[in-house]
């Protein structure tokens, strides 16, 4: 999703996306490079983005990938809709705002969501806990420890919005 | 059960806006929370719904009534006997002891000395509070006083109770067996609340979350 989210910024080559790619998102684990064509293939072959004009030359770095209308309505409803709330969300939630923030899409609001989301499950955990037996507790205690983090994180990240915005939108 | 609801309220302190449009409505019977970062309006809101602090602009309404347009004297008799409160810190007069602490609404109220005991007593044992009746504030530990505060704010029986941070001082453990008494006491006598907390476990235990910042209310969006 990370790759189809940078080509809704604009048209890109193979190589570009792999370096913004590992500038802003694989934290010091680069993408190797067949990994980025194996993924254009497939969206590719999805319709969810074209080849654009084909620069002369050789090798697969020549290519320009463009985004289609049924790539960026993915994006799009990706960006928009909460992911289920459930531990361990720190990359995908992160994946979201920065592309939000790069996308110009209102990050804030998504983020708004996703709280709403994790505070509906911290409830229904509540809820659990309060009918159960000691077993459920512990259990229902793992997720609401780990859901509360993600809070704190999303907390952190209205705060901080507008520096992030002007960290990734800087090129 | 009673409604309680602030519509567009607006209130300033001096040259710094606290509140700028604030809306929020609870249903009878419900426990909502209002969550938000430190200096966002929080305690502001829960004031002027609790008929403490009179807006500069907008409404406040309890029960279908108008509330922000009654005299002081008439605001100050619906909040001894329509509303409970409870605080961060227990605020429990230190002169007297637990059970009389637990009366004192009663006591306000007019209920003779006896009478408002007698309805007092029963809370200690609901609230795990056994053997503390005379005990004074200073002999008891945080939890058990936040306790001694809840019995105090619900003992009248009240329409709403106005509960600021009530597990903020507390350990997370005892804030959560605080918040497991609040929120089943209330609901057994259909008292409406609202709570604030910028705790998102204790906001867990309420029906509905709503968001304050800068001064206005976001209701989230349940997708
Ligand atoms: N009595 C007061 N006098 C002046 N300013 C106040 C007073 N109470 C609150 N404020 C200001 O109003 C704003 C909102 O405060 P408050 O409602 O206490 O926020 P919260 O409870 O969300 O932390 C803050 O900027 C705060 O500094
Ligand atoms: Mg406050």
């Amino acid at each position: 999703m990370a790759l189809l989210g940078l080509l809704d910024r604009e048209p890109s080559h193979g190589y570009d996306l792999k370096r913004d790619y590992d500038t802003f998102f694989s934290r010091g684990k680069p993408l190797p490079f067949g990994q980025v064509y194996a993924t254009l293939g497939r969206l590719v072959r999805d319709g969810k983005i074209v080849v654009g004009e084909v620069e002369p030359g050789v090798g697969p770095e020549r290519k320009r990938y463009v985004i289609t209308e049924r790539g960026a309505t993915e994006v799009d409803s990706w960006l928009t809709e909460p992911v289920e709330a459930e531990p361990n969300l720190q990359t995908v939630l992160f994946t979201k705002v920065v592309l939000a923030l790069m996308l110009g899409r209102p990050a804030e609001e998504y983020l708004d969501r996703q709280r709403a989301a994790h505070l509906r499950r911290m409830k229904e955990l509540t809820d659990i806990r309060r009918g159960g037996d000691l077993v459920d507790t512990l259990l229902a205690d793992h997720g609401l420890f780990h859901l509360e983090a993600d809070l704190h994180w999303i907390d952190t990240t209205v705060a901080r919005l507008d520096a992030l915005r002007e960290a990734v939108t800087r090129r | 059960m009673k409604a309680v609801e602030a519509r567009d309220v607006v209130l300033n302190f001096g040259e710094t806006p606290a509140l700028r449009g604030a809306s929020v409505a609870v249903a009878p019977g419900e426990i909502v929370a209002i969550m938000g970062p430190s200096g966002s309006g929080k305690s502001t809101l829960l004031h002027c719904l609790a008929g403490i602090l009179v807006p500069d602009a907008g409404e406040i309404h309890f029960d279908g009534h108008r509330i922000d347009t009654l005299s002081e004297g008439q605001r100050s008799a619906l909040r001894r006997d329509q509303f409970g409160f409870v605080f961060q810190f227990g605020q429990l007069v230190p002169e007297l002891t637990a059970e009389e602490n637990v009366a004192l609404p009663l006591l306000l109220g007019g209920v003779k000395r006896a009478a408002a005991l007698r309805e007092a007593r029963p809370w200690f044992a609901r609230l795990g509070l056994d053997g503390l009746e005379q005990r004074r504030s200073g002999e008891l530990s945080g939890g058990q006083a936040q306790r001694v505060a809840l019995a105090r704010g619900l003992v009248a029986r009240p329409g709403a109770l106005f509960a600021d941070e009530p597990t903020g001082a507390l350990d997370s453990l005892t804030g959560e067996q605080v918040m497991e008494l609040l929120v089943s006491s209330a609901r057994d006598q259909g008292t409406t609340v609202v709570l604030v907390t910028h705790d998102a476990r204790v906001a867990a235990y309420a029906d509905r979350q709503v968001i304050v910042r800068d001064g206005r209310v976001n209701a989230l969006v349940h997708s």
